[in-house]
């Protein structure tokens, strides 16, 4: 019928292996039932769903969808486009280079589960299926239509292995399990896409910004939705689109061209980033940015460490700490010991330089070890940083660190009369605290973003990459493998002291409380590994991304109240389980991975 | 071939009585090893005789628990990230690429010790940052075209097949600039025509004035190649000579298959090997192959 469906019937295969659908549809049938259900559901999203406005969102209106509805309305036409695509439709070839079927089978799946979610949120809510109208039935049935149509698209099943005679039941379960998996894992395969001609330098950037937009879009989105339930189900429509898109091999396409343009990316990037300040009327998002801002570039400064050399520090926010109290004591602050107000760009140099010397102290005699023994002594270190600063309150220790009250009250910057607490009036948009302290962060998150970048294409670089990845090797072409590390170790420190110092100025306070192993509140030294190992270890972008989503989506999720962390330990389980190397993959982590993959032959860039 | 005795020069590797012992076990007893510039030298012995062993000794891996090694008259540093600055470069006998590295990558990271670049040159990235890494790729692809990979620059080194990864591996020791190459197996799981391509290589290595130490089974390629071989059995060296002198010896052979009893039904076989192995230097038949 189409090239996509000859390649995929065409394969020989034997009587039991004939590729078949999850669903016992004919195959036709099915990938129509999928693309017109797709249609109808876009349509489906301007009835009305419910009668009342109790449920938040206002999905009682005709002819204009709002709140969950728009969500589902993107679903939908994604899942119609890939439908299209699937036929063949001449334009819409583009949307899915690696063949469009695993694609609509997870875009239908997100779209089935937000309208579900939505349905049964709406009957949960207000007591009973009967608030339900008309339209709200139909979007259920077209999106169940859409999903079995999706699932009865055929694939290549995965060869099952034969149970033992005698496996105990658990043996069993896992194995029924690892074959559900392998099941799922195969039905939405799609193999490598072939590479993508070079389109015009100027339409490869258009992309990156087509690209750029969309993500910006969806984050603002993200940030902006308003209850819960909207909350909940952009996870659930955002995480299957991307999932479709990556499956569609577009992910692949846009980061290859990213690859290629990565200076205009990335000054891109901060161009949009800077400007966001002035997109807003008041400091509330500005707080949140600011945060993220400091949460990311701390990341960034531990992939040093992780991503690069290879190192497992899970006491790296200590050095937060570090640069945080050091720049808080000699800000001026009445609750320091020390009667000092240094000018800011030195009392960051001083934070940065304070907590290199704490990475060296620590890492001169714990970098001997290797593998898990380094990761239980940072551990060690990073409790042992808190449990000092709380001590030295002057009953328990010396009188330094104010205890558990910690530093407060610390003044807000002034450079050059450019007085950082104060709402500023420029070319007209009102900038407030935060937006000041916005825009300081970025310069050093910039600053973090060269370092790594430059740091990782050099000789010092390849030496770190090369301990990561076989150490005795690496010494035997004579690199001094202890020094190279303690150089990773420090240069990350510095980094993550350089940040704190921003930090202890943006937060007026700074307490023992802010610099835990684990806890609700990013940063912590788990979180800050999490955002690297979900971002990405290795990349520049990865942890941004990471740090950027494990900050919102925990402040997004407060509702599940004691259970957020379990939530966020189960989302991290799941996330190893199928994308270990995380959400933008360094290509070469991404082989390390995927061993069965076909490796692409040529890896043209340094893995940035 | 193995008559294309060279001048040999000046002493390149001195090691004197070195022994190694790890607890009761002694791995390596007492042994003497001399290579001299422009010289192939060849280890050979059974399986367990300690010939790795003694080459982590040479190349600071382990430090011998008595006797002494110098290179080119001064005591080999401790640290086998030392050693290679001072000039010997090894491979290894399992491979040890850096798997997810550019094939060009992993030269560029031999060329560590010669390169001085440290991590405030990478971050201001001053015109002697841009010089040093042009240089050093330029170096890496000259070392390259000698070992024939340079078309292949850009792949990940755990793409290449099996035999370019000896080589890709040999090309990386050399991008340290060493006066001694020691090579552990560098023909193990090849086939015979690749075998061969490396023993045209190592003739290549040593023409370019490095001396070269070789661990290898293949009896063919290493009679082939080497202007010395040395016998190690049980950790202790039994004897060292050229091709002739060690295929000869009677000593060699026992420890190869065992020692022959009077009369018993192995002793036609061992003849029979004996026969094979002397034939075989002078023997060129290719169907022929040496099957160690």
């Amino acid at each position: 019928m189409t090239t996509q469906t000859t390649e995929s019937t065409g394969a020989p295969a034997n009587k039991d292996n004939a590729p078949k659908g999850l669903i016992g549809l004919p195959e036709n049938v099915g990938r129509a039932l999928a693309t017109i259900g797709g249609a109808l559901t876009v349509v489906s999203t301007f009835l009305a769903w419910t009668w009342t406005s109790a449920f938040p969102g206002d999905l009682t209106v005709y002819g204009y969808p709002g709140g969950l509805q728009v969500l589902v309305l993107i679903g939908g036409a994604l899942t119609t486009l890939f439908g299209l695509a699937s036929y063949g439709v001449k334009g819409l070839r583009w949307l899915a280079p690696a063949g469009a079927d695993g694609a609509i089978k997870l875009a239908a799946t997100g779209t089935f589960a937000t309208t579900w979610y939505t349905v049964i949120a709406i009957s949960d809510e207000l007591g009973g299926v009967v608030n339900l109208e008309p339209g709200g039935y139909i979007a259920a049935a077209v999106t169940l239509a859409a999903f079995l149509g999706a699932f009865s698209l055929p694939f290549e099943r995965p060869e099952d292995e034969p149970v033992d005679e005698d496996a105990t039941v658990g043996e069993r379960i896992g194995h029924i399990w690892r074959h559900i998996v392998a099941l799922l894992k195969s039905a939405v395969f799609t193999p490598t896409p072939a590479p993508a001609r070079k389109l015009p330098a100027y339409a490869e950037i258009l992309v990156i910004v087509a690209a750029m937009a969309v993500g910006l879009t969806v984050f603002t989105y993200g940030i902006g939705t308003e209850y819960d339930e909207l909350f909940v189900g952009f996870l659930i429509t955002v995480g299957f689109l991307f999932a479709a898109f990556s499956k569609a091999g577009l992910v692949a396409r846009v980061s290859a061209i990213t690859g290629r343009h990565s200076t205009i990316t990335m000054s891109g990037a901060f161009i949009a980033a800077a400007l966001f300040p002035f997109t807003q009327s008041n400091d509330q998002y500005a707080t949140i940015g600011v945060y993220i801002l400091i949460f990311a570039t701390v990341a960034l400064g531990l992939n040093i460490v992780v991503g690069l050399a290879g190192l497992l520090d899970l006491g790296y926010v200590a050095f937060l700490g570090v640069g945080a109290y050091t720049a808080a004591m000699v800000s001026g602050s009445p609750s320091s010991p020390f009667d000092l107000h240094l000018p800011f760009w030195l009392s960051a140099l001083l934070g940065a330089a304070v907590a290199m010397v704490f990475g060296v102290l620590i890492g001169a005699p714990t970098l001997r070890l290797r593998g898990d023994y380094l990761a239980i002594v940072t551990l060690g270190f990073g409790e042992i940083f808190r449990i000092t600063v709380l001590n030295m309150d002057g009953t328990s220790g010396p009188d330094i660190t104010n205890g558990s009250n910690g530093i407060s009250s610390i003044p807000n910057l002034d450079i050059l009369g450019f007085d950082f607490g104060l709402e500023h009036s420029i070319l007209g948009f009102t900038i407030g605290r935060f937006a000041n302290y916005f825009l300081l962060m970025l310069l050093i998150t910039l600053i973090v973003v060269v370092v790594f970048k430059r740091s990782s294409d050099s000789r010092i670089g390849r030496a770190w990459i090369a301990i990561r990845e076989d150490e005795t090797a690496a010494l035997a072409m004579g690199i001094n493998g202890f020094r190279v590390k303690l150089i990773a170790f420090a240069l990350g420190a510095s980094l993550a002291g350089l940040a704190g110092a921003v930090q202890a100025h943006v937060t007026y306070t700074v307490t023992p409380e802010q610099y835990q192993f684990a806890h609700v509140v990013p940063p912590n030294s788990a979180f800050l590994l999490a955002a690297v190992v979900l971002g990405g270890m290795g990349t520049i972008a990865g942890p941004l991304v990471g740090a950027a989503l494990l900050y919102l989506i925990p402040a997004k999720l407060q509702f599940l109240g004691d259970y957020q962390l379990f939530a966020f330990g189960v989302t991290l389980v799941l996330l190893m389980r199928f994308r270990p190397e995380g959400l933008i993959p360094n290509r070469r982590r991404q082989l390390e991975f995927h061993e069965e993959a076909e490796a692409p032959a040529v890896l043209s860039k340094t893995g940035v | 071939m193995t008559d294309t005795t060279t001048v040999t020069g000046t002493t390149v590797l001195d090691a004197r009585g070195v022994t190694m012992r790890f607890g009761g076990l002694t791995a390596v007893r007492n042994v003497d090893l001399q290579v001299n510039s422009g010289e192939i030298v060849g280890l050979i012995g059974p399986n367990g005789a300690g010939k790795t062993t003694f080459f982590n000794c040479l190349t600071g891996l382990y430090i011998p628990t008595e006797g002494e090694v110098r290179y080119k008259g001064n005591v080999l540093p401790p640290k086998s990230f030392k050693v290679t600055a001072a000039g010997i470069a090894r491979t290894f006998q399992n491979i040890r690429l850096f798997a997810n590295m550019t094939v060009l990558e992993n030269v560029l990271v031999g060329r560590h010790t010669r390169t001085k670049e440290g991590l405030w040159s990478a971050l201001l990235r001053g015109p002697g940052f841009h010089k040093a890494e042009a240089a050093s790729r330029e170096r890496a692809m000259e070392l390259l075209e000698f070992v024939g990979l340079a078309n292949k620059a850009e792949h990940l080194a755990r793409n290449l097949p099996y035999g370019e990864q000896r080589k890709l591996e040999i090309a990386r020791a050399l991008a340290s600039e060493p006066g001694l190459l020691l090579l552990d197996e560098p023909t193990a799981g090849m086939n015979p025509q690749e075998t061969r391509a490396t023993e045209e290589l190592v003739f290549a290595i040593r023409d370019k004035g490095i001396a070269v130490l070789v661990i290898e089974h293949d009896m063919r390629f290493i009679f082939n190649l080497c202007d010395r071989v040395a016998v190690l059995v049980q950790g202790e060296k039994l004897v060292e000579g050229d091709s002739a002198t060690v295929q000869g010896d009677e000593r060699v052979v026992a420890a190869y298959l065992g020692e022959p009893f009077e009369g018993t039904p192995g002793d036609e076989e061992v003849a029979e090997v004996e026969a094979a192995e002397a034939g075989t230097p002078s023997d060129a038949t290719p169907g022929k192959e040496n099957d160690r």
